[in-house]
């Protein structure tokens, strides 16, 4: 059976595919720092399109959002801090990693050639114990989204660890760039945006908006696409876009900077505490079947969730549902820092260069 | 021939990864290194997501198989097909690989965010980021 002949996507798949290796290239030729950090943003983009293609909708949620929003704007704020001229070309010192990459890329086209063919569905990667996730999700936990599933409950303590490298890289962010504004500094006679009445406006329109659709992801994400990591970062983006446009000062007058630091630990606290809770009646760490107490358990109303005559698992679903808030809660408020931190930078770096 | 075909996917994603590198290595500019690295990073991930692809698959979440869309998809597929591969009549993708890769990416931003700073103290403590000027500071002033 010829599997490729099965997938009427499979033009898509390769022209998406080409088009990335065109935007790599381009990203490989151009001079430009700007210009290779907004193609960097296009790439993101085109590749959220593919992984589409590829069913992983979850994360072509999270590569659009963090790819082509937030990584792009970090970029761009660094950039600004460090002023560069043009990338210099110096085509002797391209020639040595040129070789070298070639010789990668030769090792690793040897090294694929012994995976499975695209797309086998009897491949070892896919036939075990992706498939018995699978087979079993509906039974352990009984919600839709097996990758949710997988993501917090069956492999909730590998998210733990997650969640806890993103806190740490945002401490350290802000230990490395300082916490936001000094507030001993004297505020820019003139915001940006000041003038840009269209933007302000849209801007006032638009945060509610970011907010409200950062939470219908977050709880949505048992049913569909979505989840903490995904409404983590669409929540950080209405505090970015609030500082683009009004300023760094009036967002931390709203969002100290030091609240936000709380929140990203009081996200590791509850993802945490979650497990501890477990524990203590009687299971493993993060074992949601044991999140309540059996008396407790059977004091929920069955029709809480909707439908009254389908099973529902209310430690799974609990459990899924408090860890993806911690998670949230960490990832929105380190991305919040790691702006803070280069925003901030660059309020009082500008004004001691004029 | 027939290995271009069945393997595009890999081939295309080792040249991506290696652009990527090649990014990396050949530039003494710290922020488009970053880029690099960024770009190798996005990169490994669209190899993950190849592998976890099934043909004839859907996205990991759950549809009834007598709904119209599972009615419509089951359709393409040759039965037999679908009762060895699908699980209660619905042929899915591994999610497996999308949970790997889900949150990879997000720890990729803010380790890109930690990289990006260190670039900007260097820019304070240096006044360039060209490694090479770097060096020749460095060079100047062993005492640094």
């Amino acid at each position: 059976m010829n599997a490729i002949a099965l997938e009427a996507s499979f033009a898509l798949n390769v022209a998406l595919l080409l088009m990335l290796v065109a935007i790599a290239a381009a990203i490989a030729w151009t001079r430009s720092l700007v210009a290779a950090i907004l193609l960097m943003g296009v790439y993101s983009l085109a590749s959220a399109v593919w992984l589409v293609v590829m069913d992983a909708a979850d994360v072509a949620f999270t590569e659009a959002v963090v790819g082509a929003g937030v990584s792009t704007v970090v970029l761009l704020g660094a950039t600004l801090l460090v002023r560069p001229g043009p990338v210099r070309v110096d085509w002797r010192r391209a020639i040595a990693p040129a070789v070298l990459v070639v010789g990668v890329g030769a090792l690793l086209v040897l090294a694929v050639s012994g995976l499975a063919s695209f797309g086998d569905p009897s491949s070892p990667a896919n036939a075990h114990v992706g498939r018995s996730y699978l087979v079993e999700t509906p039974n352990d936990i009984g919600i839709p989204n097996v990758v949710t599933a997988v993501l917090a409950s069956y492999r909730g303590f590998d998210t733990l660890g997650e969640t806890v490298v993103i806190f740490a890289a945002g401490i350290g962010v802000a230990l490395m760039l300082g916490f936001g504004p000094r507030s001993s500094l004297p505020q820019p006679p003139v915001q940006p945006g000041e003038h840009h009445v269209v933007l302000r406006v849209t801007a006032r329109l638009l945060i509610p908006l970011i907010i409200l659709f950062a939470f219908y992801v977050l709880f949505h994400g048992d049913l569909g696409a979505g989840g903490g990591f995904q409404a983590g970062v669409i929540l950080a983006v209405a505090p970015i876009l609030h500082a683009l446009v009004f300023g760094l000062h009036a967002t931390t007058a709203a969002i100290p900077a030091g609240f936000v630091r709380g929140v990203a630990a009081l996200g590791v606290l509850v993802f945490a505490g979650v497990g501890v809770v477990c524990m203590a009646n009687g299971g493993g760490f993060l074992d949601y079947d044991r999140l309540f107490m059996p008396r407790v358990e059977a004091m929920i109303p069955p029709g809480l969730l909707g439908d009254p005559t389908h099973s529902h698992n209310w430690g799974q679903h609990f459990g899924i549902l408090l860890v993806e808030v911690g998670v949230l809660l960490t990832v929105s408020s380190t991305m919040v820092t790691i702006f803070y931190g280069f925003a901030g930078r660059a309020t009082h770096d500008v004004g001691s260069a004029r | 021939m027939n290995f271009v075909v069945t393997h595009f996917n890999y081939l295309a994603v080792i040249v991506l990864m290696m652009t990527g590198l090649y990014v990396l290595f050949a530039t003494g500019n710290l922020i488009k290194r970053m880029i690099g690295l960024a770009l190798f990073q996005t990169s490994t991930a669209l190899l993950y997501i190849s592998l976890g692809k099934v043909a004839g698959g859907t996205a990991a979440i759950k549809i009834y198989p007598d709904s119209p869309e599972a009615q419509a998809l089951a359709a393409q597929l040759d039965p037999a097909y679908v009762a060895q591969f699908g699980v209660s009549g619905v042929v899915y993708s591994n999610p497996l690989p999308h949970v790997l890769i889900l949150t990879a990416i997000v720890v990729g931003v803010a380790t890109l965010a930690v990289g990006l700073s260190i670039a900007v103290r260097i820019r304070e403590a240096y006044g360039t980021i060209e490694a090479d000027e770097i060096e020749a500071v460095r060079a100047r002033e062993p005492g640094e």
